[in-house]
């Protein structure tokens, strides 16, 4: 498989502001022209915690929003919930606080090359990358419906935002506590017939990405996720964060009757197409726990190196 | 600084520009951390570990955060020896970069195997690393390197296929007395030893009452097994003072390479703490380079196993 060398920078940025999106989300919006000016939707940062910190890896964030112009161009904006001490560390960071960052890292969603309707679909805080994802799409004349959805309604990520993007958009929660109750699946048909879509963009837990996959692969539709792996490297070093990938038919040399292969989520992801994910034998489908989970990026996108054989991950147009 | 006369030294044979080099398994084969800079300033790098055909690696999760260190179960994903020699090493030998292949396999038959494509096809590598750590599946799947016989067996077989490569035996802790297998590779015909390989550990979830680690056990690696890696490395210098030392375990900055120089490496290999800083072997080289003038020391060679013990 080839994998393009990703262009990525070790930097510093200073924080620019801490703000928080309802009770749950917080924001860190960083001055990083050299990250902010190339970042695509769907990559992501790796932020150093302290130098004297017992927690001495990164913790990976996807870009949640880029700003190009006027007084808050070559900022990027991440979004993360206190899961563990590597976050809650960030949560304290505040103006004028300087972060050490590598970035921008892997590959990001691919765009459809005529105008299309677009739906994205995010849960909880892996809707994040969905909404510099928006923003682009509108840029460049797609039509984009949304659903968000969360387990609660304090747990939705910005969803004032949402019906500012959306020319169409549900909300769920599983409780019912905003919108509609149930699960982003549950809405999914119905708005993809509604709309009209043509590619489907998603992020958030393993289970409904699959969920999501097996209903765009029925339809043909092209499916791209953007999935949450533990990373130690983040820059395709240390084979921690691979997703298992059906193998692609033509490939010949290791063969051994192997039908899946792995591949990093850091640079061949995130983004993948999720008809090509073997998902029962993603190990990280089942939950990890909340304080080793922010070693994972809040919805990174994969692109898998299976592309190529999969005739509908494409969005329309490529 | 990267061509520091204080730095330069020499290691089984092998002339380096520094005596930092990259761990095993933490630096692929150069061409991830190549966008970040020249890796022909490094010491060397000591590839990803390949195996005699193409290995899938374990399920996930394959990694979780420790104390100061990482846990983590991969189980080698590589492409091969064969995809090593016609595809890394010649790339790397482009980027002018120093090179030590490292080896695995579940059998003696393999390891030999591996050594003999690379004796007929790898060209530009200033060593090997005998990664001696993996299971045994002729012996129950014991670590190779916990016993002296298997030990001397792979280390005696990858050296008849080997014999102008200076060939390192990368021990593991797990193991004591450490001596006992350092003395079993010496004699087989290792020209030098690697201190030291992860220490085997276990992570729960206390929530869900499982293995944070798919592959249930994992190497620890990291800032919390560096004291182990001084230890192992002083212990075996004392017992066999002129076998070249290539010492690992949790170095993340020049001071702490220094602490394994001091107990008798001659070189050493920063590991984990690539996956935080790409760069980190330079920065560890450049505060030798400046600990050697601060304390007027003409080469780095000067300070192998100098530490001074009392009574």
């Amino acid at each position: 498989m080839m994998v393009r060398p990703v262009e990525m920078l070790q930097t510093t940025g200073e924080v620019l502001t801490h703000k928080k999106y309802g009770e749950a989300y917080h924001s860190l919006t960083i001055v990083s022209p050299t990250i902010g000016e190339r970042a695509r939707p769907g990559q992501f940062v790796n932020i150093k915690l302290r130098d004297d910190s017992a927690h001495i890896l990164r913790r990976p964030f996807s870009v949640y929003r880029m700003h190009k112009r006027g007084g808050w161009a070559s900022t990027i904006e991440i979004v993360f919930d206190v899961r563990g001490a590597g976050t809650q560390h960030l949560a304290s960071l505040r103006a004028h606080h300087v972060v050490d960052l590598i970035g921008p890292a892997g590959r990001g969603f691919v765009l459809p090359a005529r105008r299309a309707h677009c739906l994205l679909v995010g849960g909880g805080i892996g809707a994040a990358p969905l909404f510099f994802l928006a923003d682009e799409l509108r840029n460049d004349g797609h039509r984009v419906d949304f659903i968000l959805g969360a387990r609660n309604a304090g747990l939705l990520l910005n969803p004032i935002d949402v019906r500012r993007l959306a020319s169409v958009y549900r909300i769920t929660t599983d409780d019912g506590s905003q919108g509609e109750t149930g699960r982003v699946t549950d809405a999914l048909l119905e708005t993809m017939q509604r709309c009209e879509t043509e590619v489907v963009y998603a992020c958030g837990p393993h289970p409904m990405l699959a969920a999501v996959s097996q209903v765009c692969a029925d339809r043909k539709i092209p499916i791209q996720v953007a999935v949450e792996e533990l990373m130690a490297c983040g820059y395709g070093a240390c084979m921690t964060c691979v997703m298992p990938l059906r193998k692609p038919a033509s490939k010949r040399g290791d063969g051994n009757g192997e039908t899946l292969v792995y591949a990093r989520a850091c640079t061949e992801g995130p983004v993948f197409n999720g008809a090509a994910v073997v998902w029962n034998g993603a190990g990280s489908a089942e939950p990890v726990s909340p304080d080793q989970s922010e070693l994972s990026p809040s919805g990174v996108p994969v692109r898998g190196a299976v592309i190529e054989d999969a005739g509908h991950f494409a969005p329309p147009g490529n | 600084m990267t061509t520091s006369q204080r730095l330069r030294t020499t290691v089984a044979g092998i002339e380096l520009k520094s005596p930092v080099l990259v761990a095993s398994g933490t630096f692929g084969a150069g061409r991830e951390a190549s966008s970040f800079f020249d890796i022909s300033a490094l010491g060397g790098i000591i590839v990803k570990s390949m195996t005699l055909t193409p290995w899938k690696g374990k399920s996930t999760p394959r990694m979780c955060e420790t104390p100061s260190g990482m846990l983590n179960a991969i189980g080698i994903q590589n492409k091969g020896v064969d995809h090593f020699i016609t595809d890394d090493l010649p790339w790397l030998v482009r980027k002018k970069a120093t090179v030590v292949g490292s080896i695995a396999g579940n059998t003696v038959e393999e390891f030999v195997r591996i050594a003999d494509k690379l004796r007929a096809g790898a060209r530009g590598m200033a060593a090997v690393e005998v990664n001696i750590s993996c299971p045994n599946l002729e012996d129950r799947n014991n670590m190779f390197a916990h016993s002296a016989d298997a030990t001397a067996e792979v280390i005696g077989g990858v050296k008849d296929a080997l014999k102008r490569v200076p060939v390192f035996a990368k021990l593991s802790p797990n193991y004591s007395p450490l001596t006992e297998i350092a003395a079993a590779a010496v004699d087989a015909g290792a020209d030098g030893l690697s201190l030291i390989n992860t220490l085997m550990g276990m992570s729960i979830d206390v929530e869900r009452r499982r293995p944070k680690l798919a592959g249930t056990y994992g190497g620890l690696s990291g800032p919390a097994i560096r004291p182990v890696a001084v230890r192992a490395v002083h212990e075996v210098h004392s017992a066999f003072p002129h076998i070249p030392i290539i010492g690992q375990g949790g170095i993340a900055t020049a001071e702490d390479a220094l602490e394994l120089i001091l107990a008798g490496a001659n070189a050493v290999a920063v590991g984990t703490a690539n996956f935080v800083s790409p760069t980190r072997a330079l920065d560890v080289a450049r505060g030798l380079h400046d600990y050697c003038v601060r304390h007027e020391v003409a080469s780095v060679a000067e300070l192998v196993g100098s530490v001074k013990l009392e009574g």
